[in-house]
């Protein structure tokens, strides 16, 4: 007899771990290490560029739920995403339908409606900078001509959030839309026949019977996708009021920013962001749950 | 008046394509008649406009002697199987089923979720949907998928469920477009049983739809051929197989195909087929060109050449159990397909010379345009077989 070989399981898993093993170095690094990072920061007082750091404990955590400005931050955001989300759903799905029933320029309205998800946001917010200016903007000077009440937009703090969330709604729809649409088309049209002959074939009873239950799985999609979005709310927030006017727009990409970026506070930073990760972690968990459960139909 | 549907001369067309054209048929009370044709001939769309989900152009719909024409789908009184079953994914059996009564029975706030529940006299008509649907549910044996889920089902089931959500509504006309082309071979025989059977239970009209010539054979009282938009042939299995209008229904009944050979006139009596003279009577002068039809049964094998039979060579043997198919290129260049009883398996092998003999009583002869000549009046021109045509 020769050398004896390795049994069976052993050499494959070797042979597994040999091949895996450079994607899982890579993702390791790319990845896990990052995020592991960040954790052990969290429980650290480093602060960006210092020599030393020493193990804090949970204390940056208790100072985030004890800070005003945070939990300003939170509120704000839960807030804007309550806003943008049915707003977005409900008037994507609304004109999703209403241009699916034109039938003529669907193309054209898709077109129109997507551009301000693909425009640069940073580009467009200057111009709703300049819509929204409080004399000379258009959006005053229309509402003065229709002798309605004005309002300084983004520097009043009962407005600047509602207004934010106006702006990412318009940001979000086309996206909505080409997804409701894009779900329309493949509503099968045998059903609508099928409905027709079973009696229902008005406009309500085809939306209840056919149509909204056939959109269902898109719509717990755009849902989700909006929501996450909406929890990233950063650029415009940073661009056309800095969080304020009395962190009446801080948002929590935008705590995160300013703790990490401007005052430092690496380690404090990443408590936020460990805030952040496990909301959209928990987003991110329901809808592969609720994907999987509740509409899917075959 | 009776329960069957007569289309008036119904024409439709989709953009400058002409799919329908003069179609007139009449459907009598708890027939079941079968369109049938190949695919894209229009068969769909005359189900459709029977049905209402799409307008004619010209024409009329009558059905159980109602001019049908400006009433909508769900007034028509028919009930439809589509061929993707077009059950409703997100309801379970029950509800699928369900549907169709729900909406004839319920005014639109008893439907409304929720509250719905609260209007007066919704608890009686929900029973007594229930009830219809536990009904027929037993009959088609779906009682025990009730709580499923479309997509939860096997392909046969689907079908039947199809067919219940059709049948618990009662309605006096059945369209089924291809109910079973979604099945494979061995359930699709079942369940063509079953729709016999059903059509027998019920003794509803049922029109049905399918590109299938052996579904259309068994299952129809009647079988309307159709062709590029037209009405070919309209009459009992056994006369479109045995007494085919023209060429196409010809070929397009009976598996496997009949064979055709391009024959000679020699006289209004006699036509010439590579060569060989065969007493058959077509009434045209001599030197024009006629199709000669013969089914593969229609021929048979003869002990040694002679006089009026086709000599050729066999290329290819199919064994089809209890027959034997022989495939035989004749010596003029055409080709012909005989059905022999398995016994004479013994007499042929590939490459082997053999005699034909055309049975003269059963060959159809058809004009260069595809028309059936009839006057073939020697000893026992007409099948005994031959049905009643319509
Ligand atoms: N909605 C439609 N628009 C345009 N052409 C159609 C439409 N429906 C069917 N047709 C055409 O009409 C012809 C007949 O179609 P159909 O009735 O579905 O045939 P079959 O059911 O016999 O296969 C086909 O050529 C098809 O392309
Ligand atoms: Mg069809």
């Amino acid at each position: 007899m020769t050398v004896p070989r390795p049994p069976r399981g052993t050499r494959e898993l070797l042979s597994a771990g040999i091949l895996a093993g450079p994607a899982l170095l890579l993702l390791l690094a790319t990845m896990l290490l990052p995020v592991l990072a960040v954790f052990v920061i969290a429980v650290t007082d480093w602060q960006f560029g210092a020599g030393h750091l020493s193990f804090v404990g949970l204390d940056n955590f208790v100072a985030l739920f004890g800070d005003a400005v945070f939990r300003a931050s939170i509120t704000n955001t839960v807030l804007y995403v309550c806003l943008v989300v049915p707003a977005t759903v409900g008037l994507g799905l609304a004109l999703a339908l209403l241009i699916e029933s034109c039938g003529r320029l669907r193309a054209f309205y898709r077109a129109v409606h997507f551009l301000p998800y693909m425009a640069t946001l940073a580009a467009m917010a200057v111009v709703w900078e300049a819509l929204l200016h409080p004399t000379i903007g258009v959006v005053n000077r229309t509402l003065q001509g229709l002798g309605w009440p004005v309002a300084n937009w983004l520097r009043d703090e009962s407005t600047v959030l509602p207004t934010l969330a106006v702006i990412g709604i318009w940001q979000g729809l086309g996206f909505a839309l080409v997804l409701f649409l894009a779900g329309l088309k493949a509503v099968p049209r045998d059903l609508y026949d099928a409905a027709e002959v079973d009696g229902a074939d008005g406009t309500l009873d085809r939306l209840t019977v056919v149509t909204l239950p056939m959109l269902g799985p898109v719509t717990m999609f755009v849902v989700i996708v909006t929501a996450l979005r909406a929890f990233e709310v950063f650029d415009t927030v940073r661009i056309l009021t800095e969080g304020g006017p009395a962190h009446a727009s801080e948002v929590l990409l935008h705590t995160l920013y300013v703790e990490s970026f401007e005052y430092l506070r690496t380690g404090y930073g990443a408590a936020v962001t460990i805030v952040f990760l496990l909301i959209v972690m928990v987003l991110t968990l329901l809808q592969a749950k609720v994907m999987d459960r509740r509409v899917h139909y075959s | 008046m009776s329960a069957g549907v007569v289309l008036d001369r119904v024409s439709k067309r989709f953009g400058t394509e002409s799919v329908l054209a003069d179609v007139s048929l009449e459907i009598r009370d708890g027939e079941f008649l079968t369109l049938l044709g190949p695919s894209g001939c229009g068969k769909s769309t005359l189900l459709r406009i029977i049905a209402g989900l799409e307008a004619q152009d010209a024409g009329s719909v009558f059905i159980a002697g109602r001019r049908a024409d400006r009433l909508r789908a769900k007034e028509r009184d028919i009930a439809m199987v589509f061929q993707t079953y077009a059950l409703y994914p997100h309801l379970t059996v029950a509800e699928n089923m369900a549907l169709p009564l729900k909406m004839r029975r319920m005014c639109l706030a008893q439907r409304l979720p929720g509250i719905g529940r609260l209007w007066p006299g919704r608890k009686a008509v929900a029973r007594s949907i229930r009830d219809d649907v536990a009904a027929t549910a037993r009959a088609l044996e779906i009682a025990h998928l009730m709580h499923r889920k479309p997509g939860q089902l096997s392909g046969g089931q689907r079908q039947r469920v199809a067919v219940g959500r059709a049948v618990v509504r009662e309605p006096s006309v059945f369209l089924m477009d291809e109910p079973l082309s979604n099945l494979d071979a061995k359930l699709r025989v079942v369940m063509r049983a079953e729709i016999k059977q059903l059509h027998q239970r019920l003794g509803a009209t049922i029109l049905y739809v399918t590109h299938d010539q052996s579904e259309a054979m068994t299952l129809s009282d009647r079988v309307a051929v159709m062709h590029r938009g037209t009405l070919a042939q309209v009459g009992t299995p056994q006369a479109i197989y045995a007494d085919p209008e023209n060429l196409r229904v010809a070929e397009f009944v009976g598996s496997p195909m009949i064979n055709t050979l391009s024959a000679i006139v020699a006289s209004p009596s006699g036509v010439v087929l590579d060569g060989v003279a065969l007493p058959l009577r077509t009434g045209l002068p001599a030197g024009g060109a006629v199709t000669l039809g013969l089914r593969p049964e229609a021929v048979s094998l003869a002990p040694a050449p002679g006089a009026g039979l086709l000599n050729g060579t066999v290329r290819l043997l199919e064994h089809m159990g209890a027959e034997l198919l022989v495939h035989v290129a004749l010596d003029g260049g055409e080709t012909l397909t005989a059905k022999l009883d398995v016994a004479r398996a013994g007499l042929v092998a590939v490459g082997r010379a053999v005699a034909i003999r055309p049975h003269l009583d059963q060959v159809l002869v058809f004009a260069a345009d595809g028309r059936r000549l009839r006057c073939a009046d020697h000893g026992g021109a007409v099948p005994a077989s031959r049905g009643a045509r319509a």
